[in-house]
């Protein structure tokens, strides 16, 4: 019996905060690394149309065609833009095959294009990629509340 | 005089607010960290070829989809609705009163879309999400009535067997350009 009245006579001990600096510092760290920053620097002003039946985009060997009007520029034509340069229709086949390494349907080419842009130079977009063997395209889009 | 500074004993520096400013730097990420998951329609593109022969393909298989410059739909001849295209699209491929204009069987049907060079983009979407979402049905009801199971419980194998008996046919043609004309 002794035992047991000795346990609750004493006060609780208090619960020690010195290591929760340590423990934000972790879960600091841990944001810090998942957080991926921007890796494209986008130059073309883009509004991306909006669909309902969505899949989500694959991650691996990603290219980004953007196609919009640039943001350097007051000209309402539509310029091209992968991954991190201006670049003109000519330069995509180049561009794919040498990213691709020769290897057909290797790359995951995601066109973000403005809903306003017309579907001339994305067919010319698309006939360069055919050429260069990359098949699995996707238009990225906004999802549409319905 | 100096000899007395170093004769001192530091303070402490207080590790109390050490959490405060992890929080603070913490919450700071939380809230800049946008996650963006992108998404968007999935295409697989026709293989380039210069003048490939077109394989014949018998006339009643074919439901055409046209779109003009300015972004006007046309089914089979008729000037239609964006809307439109699900409901007509499911009927032609399944043809449940046997007509004889429409799919013979539901995977002989093949898509086919063409547009302007000055259809907008937005429109171009808007008709393929209808065309996706039209299979997209077709896929569930053929799933239900199969496995009785929605289309995206079904085992890989099972999901292969619907795709075989509707499966995803769309021809884009380059487009026409009436501008030019």
């Amino acid at each position: 019996m002794n035992k047991f009245r000795k346990n609750t006579r004493k006060g609780n001990p208090e619960v020690s905060t010195a290591s929760l600096p340590d423990i934000i510092f972790i879960l600091l760290f841990f944001f810090m690394v998942v957080t991926v920053l921007r890796q494209n620097d986008v130059k073309v002003n883009f509004k991306l149309p909006e669909a309902s039946q969505l899949d989500k985009l694959d991650k691996e060997d990603k290219i980004t065609i953007y196609i919009g009007k640039s943001k350097f520029s007051n000209s309402d034509k539509p310029v091209i833009q992968i991954n991190d340069a201006f670049a003109e229709v000519s330069d995509i086949y180049p561009f794919l095959k040498m990213t691709s390494g020769g290897l057909p349907n290797k790359l995951n080419t995601v066109l973000k294009v403005d809903s306003e842009v017309t579907m001339g130079i994305i067919s010319d977009v698309k006939t360069e990629i055919r050429k260069a063997d990359q098949l699995r395209i996707s238009y990225a889009t906004m999802t549409k509340n319905l | 005089m100096f000899g007395k500074k170093s004769k001192k004993r530091l303070p402490e520096i207080g590790a109390g607010s050490m959490a405060d400013i992890a929080f603070l730097l913490l919450i700071f990420f939380l809230v800049t960290t946008t996650v963006v998951i992108d998404k968007g329609i999935k295409v697989v593109l026709p293989p380039f070829c210069e003048d490939c022969p077109t394989p014949p393909v018998n006339d009643r298989n074919v439901f055409n989809i046209k779109v003009n410059g300015n972004d006007e739909v046309l089914i089979e001849n008729e000037i239609s609705q964006v809307g439109e295209i699900r409901k007509r699209m499911k009927t032609f491929i399944l043809n449940p009163d046997n007509l004889s204009t429409l799919a013979v069987r539901s995977n002989s049907a093949v898509i086919s879309l063409q547009n302007d060079r000055a259809t907008s983009y937005d429109q171009y979407i808007q008709v393929y999400n209808e065309i996706k979402a039209a299979y997209n049905e077709l896929w569930e009801e053929e799933a239900q009535k199969q496995f009785f199971r929605s289309y995206k419980d079904l085992k890989l194998s099972q999901k292969q067997q619907v795709r075989k008996k509707i499966p995803m046919a769309i021809s884009e043609a380059e487009p026409f350009d009436l501008s030019m004309n």
